[in-house]
């Protein structure tokens, strides 16, 4: 079977489990809830005090920042609840069993089933991203010059960490994998904050570590991206602002585009990491 | 028919063969499942493939399929080797323990596994309906197979091994959770692709189904095949239970003159004699003083060979009045072609 074919069964077939299933239904539901939240959390706001002044734009972008901080975290969540048991479970329930003795590579089912988690993790993120933006600028009339990049930063990151979640589901227990990315996911984002802290006070120390921990695991890296898009570019805790360059990244809620050089390696990492999951997919007993 | 040539890769390989295999070894660290299969399945041919828990007889199966790949050794299945992704669209499985998507409905299963196994879209609505009146869930169609018992999974996974009509199926304990109007219907579908011309390879454990459908089989054990006969070779194997009081093992010694003797009891188990020379051994035990009491025809099961391999003793239950008589084997042996 030629191998695209199987990858679009494989991925068609975990769309319509997500529907089935109702995750769609539940991430929809959850969207419309916290869409309405926001919209009346920022109306009030709003009506303290009328978004005009330098300090009431960087208030507001601060509590824009905290919400996509929200956001990426069930974003994080989502991704590795849905990748975790991606293929672990499915190969010990031997519901994968029929499926391979099927003309179908492994590496297609590995593929397939990522093509499908991503693209309901894409379109949940860039129409529940959106909704929010929307109701952020129409409760407070605020929008950040950048701001309609950032839920395409957040899609990366829970790309990142759904990636990890399958490559992980390929060998260990659902349960297990799913805390390995649960963690790896933390540390990417303490190392991060590790790294800011080196950057600003010129610690090479960690400034490395956060360094490294971004070539790990880049999830980071992308989240920085939200948070700077979503940043008023005048600000101080802009990338160009009026303050000490580096400064900056000292803030979790605070950051930066990306550099093309780690926009590449976000994208070389999860070919990696794909390519990885395949290896250990066929090396596996089913 | 054990191979014992060169490998199936070599020159000597017959793409009649539905199954070669040669010497495949499978290990897992340091438990060997497999041993060193070496065996040949002929095309057409209904294969029991049998063998104690623990013999790697799901592990051979798995080497077969790619499912997994062999420490050592090769084989081929049509023509292919093992693993080979194009022939598995000529093969039907259904695995010993497995589920299928529990949100979906028996049907949606089918048409996923038409889908998979490339057969034309055309055919899938005609495929799907037949595989459904075969295992008899038509009436179950749009249930989600969540709510299916295991002999109703059993009944949906052989309808998704036989779609397309494969050229060889395998199945892998094919009735274990089946009732025996289920166990029936089972042995019917098997008679169904035998006469159609397709090669079935079942791996089982349950020894009546086996002797009342298979044309040949192996027996493995410890990951060998330790025996391989055709079925018809084992009907001929006949014999006479005699019950004989009188001579003690005077009795014994006569009747090895004419067969393999063995005495349990009062009964004497004459194995190997000729129909014709059965009057004469009687009427020589009775010229010595001997008194029968009832001289019954016995035939071997497969249950028999299988427990004398392994090396195990014969069930005491079995005396040769029950063997000889009505009962279940014989019932088995009447149902088999």
């Amino acid at each position: 079977m030629n191998g695209f074919r199987a990858i679009g069964i494989v991925a068609r077939l975990t769309l319509r489990e997500a529907v089935r299933r109702r995750l769609l239904w539940a991430l929809a539901g959850l969207t419309v809830l916290i869409v309405v939240l926001t919209w009346w959390g920022f109306g009030r706001i709003a009506e303290a005090s009328p978004i005009a002044g330098p300090v009431e734009i960087l208030g507001v972008s601060q509590v824009t920042v905290m919400l996509a901080f929200m956001f990426s975290f069930v974003l994080a969540m989502t991704a590795v609840f849905a990748g975790s048991p991606a293929i672990g479970p499915e190969i010990e329930s031997g519901l994968l069993l029929a499926v391979l003795a099927r003309p179908i590579r492994r590496a297609d089912v590995l593929i397939g089933r990522w093509l499908g988690l991503a693209s309901v993790l894409v379109a949940y993120a860039l129409v529940a991203g959106y909704l929010e933006l929307g109701a952020v600028d129409l409760a407070t009339g605020y929008t950040a010059s950048d701001s309609l990049q950032a839920p395409w930063y957040l899609a990366g990151e829970a790309l990142v960490l759904l990636t990890l979640a399958i490559v992980l589901s390929t060998r260990i227990a659902s349960v297990a994998g799913g805390a390995v990315a649960v963690v790896a996911y933390g540390l990417a984002w303490m190392a991060g904050v590790m790294g800011g802290v080196g950057e600003a006070f010129n610690n090479d120390v960690l400034r490395d570590a956060g360094i490294v921990s971004r070539w790990l695991v880049p999830s980071d890296v992308l989240w920085r991206g939200a948070a700077g898009a979503l940043t008023p570019p005048e600000s101080i805790l802009s990338a160009g602002g009026i303050a000490e360059p580096g400064l900056y990244r000292f803030s979790p809620f605070s950051g930066a585009a990306p550099s093309p050089e780690w926009l590449a390696w976000c994208l070389i990492w999860v070919a990696a990491m794909l390519g990885l999951g395949i290896l250990l997919l066929r090396r596996r007993e089913v | 028919m054990m191979t014992g040539t060169a490998g199936p890769g070599g020159a000597g390989a017959s793409s009649a063969a539905a199954i070669e295999t040669h010497e495949l070894r499978k290990e897992f660290g340091r438990i060997v499942a497999l041993a060193g299969l070496t065996m040949t399945v002929p095309r057409g041919e209904v294969f029991g493939f049998l063998g104690p828990n623990g013999a790697g007889k799901t592990t051979a199966v798995k080497l077969l399929l790619g499912l997994s790949r062999p420490t050592t050794g090769d084989g081929l299945v049509l023509g292919a080797p093992l693993g080979d992704v194009g022939a598995r669209r000529r093969v039907g499985y259904l695995p010993e323990l497995f589920r299928y998507q529990g949100w979906m409905t028996a049907r949606e299963v089918l048409g996923l596994h038409c889908e998979l196994a490339g057969l034309p879209r055309p055919e899938w609505a005609t495929e799907i309906q037949s595989a459904l009146d075969l295992v008899g869930l038509a009436d179950r169609a749009e249930s989600r197979t969540e709510t299916y018992s295991k002999g109703m999974q059993q009944r949906l996974g052989l309808g998704v091994a036989l779609l397309g009509r494969p050229e060889l199926v395998v199945l892998d304990e094919p009735t274990s959770a089946l009732d025996p109007v289920g166990r029936q219907d089972v042995r019917r579908i098997i008679a169904a692709l035998r006469d159609r011309g397709t090669t079935v390879f079942l791996n089982s454990h349950l020894l009546t189904e086996v002797e009342r459908v298979c044309d040949r089989v192996a027996i493995v054990d410890h990951g060998r095949v330790v025996s391989e006969l055709a079925m018809a070779d084992l009907s001929r194997e006949r014999g006479v239970g005699i019950r004989l009081t009188g001579l003690d093992g005077l009795g014994r010694d006569v009747a090895a003159r004419y067969g393999t003797a063995r005495a349990d009891g009062e009964w004497l188990q004459v194995d190997g004699i000729a129909d014709a020379d059965v009057p004469g051994l009687i009427r020589e035990l009775v010229g010595r003083g001997g008194q029968i009491h009832a001289v019954v025809p016995t035939r071997h099961s497969l249950e028999e060979r299988f427990l004398a391999l392994l090396g195990a003793p014969p069930d005491p239950a079995a005396d040769p009045a029950a063997r000889g008589g009505a009962g279940a084997e014989d019932e088995a042996r009447s149902g088999r072609r």
